[in-house]
């Protein structure tokens, strides 16, 4: 079972995010990156299901060269390659840009794959776009937003989160799965994971190399400006004995916040 | 024309819908155009005559026996022939799971591309222009489309519903046909939390819980709540869900669900940076914790230092009351 994991480097959910209004793009300095955390339940998953079916997991993003700290961290944990794709352009919040990057990436270098494994969100872009777009792309079938992943031979039944409720999705391979907090539990890199992802080589493979050109990916999006959001004024704080406390807080829900 | 996406469960078109298409009725009328509604299912035809009191001058119902099971590959082929003959300029869809699972992927069939999870939209030069929260919500972003239609998903609980919209309207029935074996990734089966009726996504009024509840029993104050605060859920911090005291779908923060209720109540919760991406554009936030530090009262309307296992016991009473009244 061939399974390629798709991931991004993004700021670390602590950071606060300083924006930039001359080039409308939040500032790097400062910012500690790391693997987006819905994608690490999405590269344990797949280093599970190696475990227990064989086969092969590869970790593939699409980024600039400081992308090659997140692929390391994904041999560490213990994928058997990891490739990054060259893309210069820096973030569009374009999720078709990167879709079909990855698409044809898939189609020309990695099309014996079996198991094209998402998380369900990058943080910062927050589009929850990419495996469904790819999963269209290719088409293939798609289960998000997965919690519980049931395989047997060639098919498989994801349990999918939707409001209130879990949805059973079955699918056949090849399929798209994006994870979702509850999959599993991610493992920590070892010291032997560490060194041994060290001495192993990432490939880079360049648009070019895709048959990519520049106008076939350009973002159909505009990010026209970016603000931060308006700062909430701390309100009214009490400190009366809890009887009283309770008295205004309810009267502050009906006379001010009119909400009870 | 501008194309609106009504979601079915359960046999009823979802209230953030209603919304999406309310949104779509007011850029509709800025654009001089029209908003129309699409229903896909098997024998929806009865939802549509609710959805022209929403401001849907039209709404297309999509039928075929397949579509009793959703299927993003189904219902996105469903979509995209409907877009092919009916040439809608903007399409909008709720951001709700089917929304994130389906709008992605008719928008790549399309060629275009997706602004997520909006929360603002308007127009600008006969054109859509949308803001949506990147960085869960420590920023925003204002975007506008290259591509044509313009596809938005927009965040539930967010855009008012529209009051006094049409009685009537025209209804136009379409079967669609979809070979079985093009049906990829189908729902079997829906299996519901018990005593969960409200998402948290959903609620008028989140009532939440953090590591100050000291534990999983203490989480039924909570439900108390819940049971005499009409339209609301329980939602929880990271920490409290990773103790187990309660699921992981009531978890609100950036690895959580967004909200964006009338009212958010944290109890026991401090107000890590992560926990407010969640849930800091509610409209009213309170708090009650006992540490008069904590990073909570920095974003509420109204707090409560104090401990809670005295004051949820009171503010029940005096709920009740006020509720009665
Ligand atoms: C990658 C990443 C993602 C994360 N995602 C999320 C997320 O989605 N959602 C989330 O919530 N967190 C998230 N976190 C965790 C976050 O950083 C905090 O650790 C978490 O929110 C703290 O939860 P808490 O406020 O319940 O607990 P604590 O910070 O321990 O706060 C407990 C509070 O309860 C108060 N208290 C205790 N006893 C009482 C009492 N008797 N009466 C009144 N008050 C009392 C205390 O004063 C304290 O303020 C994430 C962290 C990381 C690293
Ligand atoms: N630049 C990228 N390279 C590889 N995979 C990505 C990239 N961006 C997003 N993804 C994948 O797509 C998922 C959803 O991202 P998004 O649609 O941006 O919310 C992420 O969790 C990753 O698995």
């Amino acid at each position: 079972m061939n399974i390629y994991v798709f991931v991004k480097r993004v700021p670390d959910t602590e950071s606060k995010i300083r924006i930039d209004h001359e080039t409308n793009t939040i500032k790097e300095e400062g910012l500690t990156f790391v693997l987006s955390p819905y994608d690490e339940y999405a590269v344990e998953e797949a280093l599970r299901l190696r475990e227990a079916n064989g086969g092969k997991v590869t970790a593939v993003t699409v980024g600039n060269e400081k992308a090659l700290t997140t692929l390391k961290k994904c041999l560490a944990m213990g994928t058997d390659e990891a490739v990054l794709l060259k893309d210069e352009v820096p973030e569009t919040y374009d999720g078709l840009r990167t879709a079909k990057t990855l698409a044809r990436a898939i189609e020309k270098k990695f099309s014996d794959y079996t198991l094209l494994f998402f998380g369900k969100q990058s943080v910062g872009a927050d589009n929850s776009q990419i495996p469904s777009m790819v999963a269209e792309l290719l088409g293939l079938p798609q289960a998000n937003v997965v919690t519980k992943l049931e395989i047997e031979g060639n098919k498989g039944i994801a349990h999918r989160e939707i409001e209130g409720a879990l949805e059973k999705v079955s699918l056949s391979f090849p399929a798209v799965i994006s994870a979702q907090k509850g999959l599993n539990e991610p493992r920590y890199e070892t010291l032997k994971g560490i060194m041994a992802a060290k001495k192993k080589e990432i490939p880079v493979v360049t648009l070019a190399d895709l048959d990519l050109k520049e106008e076939d990916i350009a973002p159909l999006l505009e990010v026209t400006k970016i603000e931060s959001p308006p700062q909430r004024q701390a309100g009214k704080i009490v400190e009366e004995e809890p009887a009283e406390a309770a008295k205004q807080m309810v009267k502050f829900l009906h006379e001010e916040a009119k909400v009870i | 024309m501008i194309l609106v996406f009504i979601e079915i469960r359960d046999g009823k078109a979802k209230k953030s819908s209603f919304e999406a298409l309310s949104e779509g009725k007011r850029r509709a009328d800025d654009l001089n155009t029209e908003a129309h509604a699409v229903l896909i299912g098997h024998g929806v035809e009865g939802l549509a005559s609710e959805l022209f009191s929403y401001g849907a001058s039209k709404v297309y119902v999509l039928e075929n026996s397949l579509f009793a099971h959703y299927s993003a590959s189904s219902y996105s082929q469903a979509l995209h022939s409907l877009t092919e003959e009916e040439k809608p300029e903007i399409i909008l869809f709720s951001a709700t799971s089917m929304g994130k699972d389906l709008a992605p992927r008719l928008a790549a069939k399309l060629g275009v591309s997706l602004a997520s999870e909006c929360t603002v939209t308007s127009t600008k030069e006969g054109k859509l222009e949308v803001t949506r929260p990147i960085f869960a919500g420590k920023a925003l972003a204002t975007v506008t489309f290259k591509s044509s239609p313009q596809i938005a998903s927009l965040r539930p609980n967010v855009f008012p519903l529209l009051e006094d919209g049409a009685k009537d309207g025209e209804v136009v029935k379409k079967e669609v046909v979809i070979p079985e074996d093009q049906v990829k990734g189908r729902v079997e089966e829906t299996l519901r939390e018990e005593g969960v009726e409200l998402d948290v996504t959903e609620a008028d009024v989140v009532i939440s819980g953090g590591r100050g509840m000291k534990g999983q029993e203490n989480f039924d104050l909570l439900k108390e709540l819940t049971s005499i605060v009409p339209h609301s859920a329980v939602g929880a911090s990271r920490s409290a869900v990773d103790a187990e005291w309660i699921d992981h779908q009531h978890q609100v923060g950036q690895t959580g669900k967004t909200v964006s209720p009338n009212l958010y109540m944290a109890f026991g919760i401090s107000g890590a940076i992560q926990h407010l991406a969640g849930m800091s554009s509610s409209k009213f936030i309170v708090a009650v914790n006992k540490d008069p530090e904590a990073s909570i009262f920095k974003v509420a309307d109204f707090g409560i230092v104090g401990d809670l296992f005295q004051v949820i016991p009171l503010l029940k009473e005096e709920l009740k009351k006020a509720l009665s009244e």
